[in-house]
């Protein structure tokens, strides 16, 4: 990649069908930022992936304000007449499909699997959002200081990377949500859990996103405009964050979209295996969790929170993608 | 703690009154619940054939001095015999005790201080030497030693009069068996001398850890990797977490043991094997024993009962396990008898028993000795419609207390368990209706009675009002049931408690009382008062008696449930060639 904000002309050199769609009309300027859109927009399979993204964040944002605001989210109401009282699955076709339950519920208990889904959205998404976020702050800072300082920072910040790469996270985060106490940091119960996670999934995550931003920068600080910019008698935190960091906005703001779902499988193997939030919250990894001793006999309670977890994870790739072609004038 | 989970009865059985079952019992085609409650499925004396069983865990460990599963005292005898044993005979003749070395049932003296047993001539170990009193003592001995063998139980470490000894290894005395509790007199002859009174002292004498070792064969932790025989089977081949093979054992004597009537001529026994897995194959015929014996997993049960043929090949009875919640009186508003009462009266047992997999998975309990406990008393004193709960008593109850809008606290479970968190978050909703509010905190299994409900001061500080747990008695009296979760004086300050809450005076002075009764009847009656009186002060609500689905394949002959261990009795199992 190069860095394109210091040359426009390049980045709409480099982009032939720019030019030719604005054909036929004045032919005007465009800012960078005007072509990445147009590019995005043209790209169908981003844009339904953006579109899903936006949706399942107005969701989750609704699920929030709804269940821990209002609480009237059923997700805890027994409904126990709609299961088999023998077999202990519910009742009806498919896992108990009805117009009241339009995604069934769950065995043993009748809870209302709609509603556990929607409910367990904003965990899921918070915690990969704030989670990615914790990242790409860390990944960033180390990733320019390595970069632009070099020598003995560049080696030190280098090899901490590698440590983070190597580091057993999973059973990490195993150990150390086993120990963390019920009330610890001024938070208790849900919140401290989802404190905790952000900071594990986040914390651990950053050596990638550092690694990436270390190598963009070891190649812009040697580019003309940051030696212009020297020898103007700009300090390090003027190049750092005022000359080098615009140009870093796209490989920052790709890696994030591409993040995020990776942190939605990881909370979601987190809940599985039992150290996320704690019952009744329901989570989507926790309800993947729950379904593994029914999926034989009741194969629908697997599928909710399966394809929950699937359709936003992949919703989120395909927009992180678009986005990467679109921000990429070398891309085609 | 594998106790709290899993102890169970003994272990040496044979298929009794001759000829497996057709004189006894009534032998029945292959029907739902055809092998529980006394009746025998596929009756049988064919010899021969491969025995194939798995195994979703691993045993503790094959030494006898170290085992407290229920599944592992049924197999264990196998390959050794204990002085007594538990009858090999359908249902409740099961829970009876035979002689099995020994002559005779124990005769006491000084007043049940003093307990002497006379051993049969000519039982042999798989080498060929004969078995001595000396080889019994010397098994009692190293069971004692509980660095060396943490798992098994501790009942010879607390009631034989040990005067300080405390392990053969650092035995001083040329022939390790310095231990003056136990006598030896002769070769046929062992005395035991206890520090207390006890009149069931016949059932001690039917653990595993009274299955003969020879000293000079023995390696300590590492006896496990061959155990020296005194059954009708011995180990040819033993990998460790892996596979064992058992095969007959020639110096075993047929004349010398009434009690065994072994059919198959090999047993093989995987280990670590995937649940569901192992579910399958039974069901496929590959297999022919889950030797856990608690029952098969919720996806096959799902398939089975649906599927009247695979139906037919099932049992579910009922075992000595009660799965209940303790409730702190350490934990204030708790500490006060009404607000118990209150979560007594509260609790749906309905959704109790659903998260236990509804009444396959077992019923409804409202006292705590299992129905299949000798002289077991069945009494309600919390009634409620249905069982779904009062509200109404429940909420008399809190005004009682003094908390007329409810209060909050916490409840634990078991993090790997299913069944519990559904327990958890169906006792929080069925609370909640009276203004009780649960938060809900699991806990790692491992650690849940060292460091966490198990520890009183833990337990307090962090405010566990209830805690979810659950246990199977170690055999099937009152004795072997309530011990350990009822009695004060087990409770332990530094953790790993199996009672978790129950702290009252008057129920260790009727346990002390039911312990010297000699009388058999009025000693499982004293046992019915200990019951009345922990559920009158509302420190434990009782769950669910559990039951197990058992999958029986065609394959089987010789199948009944023994009531001793509420699993199919491994000693009588045979195969159709």
């Amino acid at each position: 990649m190069t860095a394109p904000m210091d040359v426009p002309g390049d980045a709409v050199q480099a982009e032939p069908e720019a030019v030719l769609a604005g054909m036929g009309k004045a032919i005007e300027g465009r800012s960078l930022r005007q072509i990445a859109w147009l590019r995005l927009k043209r790209d169908k399979v981003a844009m339904v992936g953006g579109i899903v993204v936006v949706l399942l964040v107005v969701a989750a944002a609704a699920a929030f304000v709804l269940d821990r605001v209002f609480g009237v989210i059923p997700t805890t109401t027994f409904n126990q007449s709609l299961i088999d009282p023998e077999l202990q699955i519910p009742k009806g076709f498919f896992g108990g499909l009805s117009a009241e339950h339009p995604l069934g519920v769950e065995p043993v208990n009748g809870r209302d699997l709609l509603a556990r889904i929607f409910a367990g959205s904003w965990v899921s998404l918070l915690i990969a959002f704030l989670s990615t976020v914790v990242s790409v702050v860390i990944g960033t800072v180390m990733g320019v200081v390595a970069g632009f300082f070099g020598g003995w920072v560049d080696t030190l910040i280098s090899r901490l990377m590698d440590v983070f790469l190597a580091f057993p996270l999973l059973l990490f985060s195993l150990a150390l949500a086993g120990v963390v106490p019920d009330n610890a940091f001024g938070l208790s119960g849900d919140a401290l859990r989802i404190a905790l996670l952000i900071f594990i999934i986040g914390f651990f995550n950053w050596s990638y996103i550092g690694r990436i931003i270390r190598g963009q920068t070891l190649s812009l600080r040697e580019r003309e405009f940051v030696d212009a910019a020297r020898s103007l008698g700009a300090r390090a935190p003027h190049i750092l964050f005022r000359e080098l960091l615009p140009n870093l906005a796209a490989p920052i703001l790709v890696y994030s979209t591409l993040l995020i779902p990776t942190n939605v499988l990881f909370e979601s193997a987190l809940s599985f295996l039992g150290v996320g939030v704690r019952p009744p919250t329901p989570t989507w990894g926790g309800m993947l969790s729950d379904a593994t001793q029914y999926y034989q006999i009741d194969p629908e309670f697997m599928l909710v929170p399966g394809l929950a977890i699937f359709i936003t994870v992949l919703a989120f790739n395909l927009f992180g993608d678009g986005l990467r072609d679109a921000l990429d004038p070398r891309a085609r | 703690m594998a106790a709290v989970a899993v102890a169970s009865a003994l272990a040496v059985g044979l298929t009794a009154c001759g000829g497996g079952a057709s004189s006894s019992s009534s032998s029945g085609a292959a029907t739902y619940n055809a092998a529980s409650g006394g009746k025998v499925v596929n009756a049988s004396d064919t010899k021969g054939g491969t025995l194939r069983m798995a195994n979703s865990g691993d045993w503790d460990s094959l030494d006898p001095a170290d085992m407290y599963y229920g599944y592992e005292w049924n197999f264990a005898r196998l390959t050794g015999r204990s002085l007594l044993m538990f009858a090999s005979a359908p249902g409740q003749a099961g829970t009876k005790l035979v002689p099995d070395l020994a002559t005779s049932l124990g005769q006491s003296s000084d007043d049940g201080k003093t307990w002497t047993y006379k051993l049969r001539s000519g039982v042999k170990f798989e080498d060929g030497s004969t078995v001595t009193s000396k080889d019994l003592k010397y098994a009692v001995e190293r069971s004692l030693d509980k660095t060396v063998f943490p798992d098994g139980p501790t009942y010879f470490n607390d009631f034989l009069d040990l005067q300080g000894y405390t392990t053969p290894y650092s035995d001083p005395s040329p022939d390790k068996l310095g231990l003056k509790a136990i006598e030896t007199p002769d070769d046929s002859t062992i005395v035991f001398h206890l520090k207390t009174a006890y009149s069931g002292f016949d059932y001690f004498a039917a653990l595993p850890s009274t299955m003969p070792v020879q000293q000079a064969k023995d390696t300590g932790a590492d006896y496990k990797k061959h155990v020296v025989s005194t059954g009708p089977y011995k180990f040819s081949e033993n990998n460790l977490s892996k596979n064992f093979t058992l095969v007959r054992n020639d110096q075993w004597d047929p004349k010398t043991d009434p009690n065994r009537k072994p059919l198959p001529d090999q047993i093989t026994v995987q280990l670590n094997v995937n649940a569901d897995d192992i579910d399958s194959r039974l069901m496929a015929g590959d297999l022919d024993v889950d030797i856990a014996g608690t029952g098969v997993q919720a996806a096959a049960q799902g398939k089975i009962l649906a599927n009247p043929q695979q139906k037919a090949n099932a049992d579910n009875p009922v075992s000595d396990r009660l799965w209940y919640t303790n409730i702190n009186g350490d934990v204030a508003p708790l500490d006060n008898i009404h607000c118990r009462n209150a979560i007594e009266y509260a609790a749906d047992k309905t959704s109790y028993q659903a998260a236990y997999g509804g009444p396959t998975g077992g019923d409804i309990a409202t006292h705590l000795l299992p129905p299949v406990t000798q002289g077991s008393e069945n009494f309600d004193p919390f009634p409620s419609p249905n069982n779904a709960g009062d509200d109404a008593k429940a909420k008399q109850e809190l005004q009682a207390c003094g908390q007329p809008n409810g209060f909050s606290t916490n409840i634990s479970y078991r993090a790997e368990r299913p069944k519990e968190k559904n327990t958890a978050e169906a006792l929080q909703q069925s609370l909640a209706k009276v203004g009780i509010k649960l938060t809900i905190k699991p806990f790692p299994q491992s650690d849940y009675f060292k460091l966490y409900a198990g520890k009183p001061d833990y337990a307090k500080n962090n405010g566990l009002g209830m805690m979810i747990s659950g246990w199977q008695g170690d055999w099937t009296d009152g004795f072997g049931f309530l011990k350990q979760i009822v009695d004060s004086r087990v409770i332990h300050a530094s953790g790993g408690n199996t009672n978790l809450t129950v702290k009252d005076p008057e129920v260790d002075a009727l346990i002390d009382k039911a312990s010297n009764t000699a009388d058999n009847d009025a000693r499982n009656k004293a046992w019915v008062d200990v019951d009345k009186k922990v559920m009158s002060d509302a420190y434990i609500l009782p769950g669910i008696f559990a039951k197990a689905l058992l999958y029986r394949p065609t394959n089987l002959t010789n199948v009944f449930v023994n009531d001793a261990y509420g699993m199919y009795d491994y000693l009588a199992l045979g195969v159709k060639k």
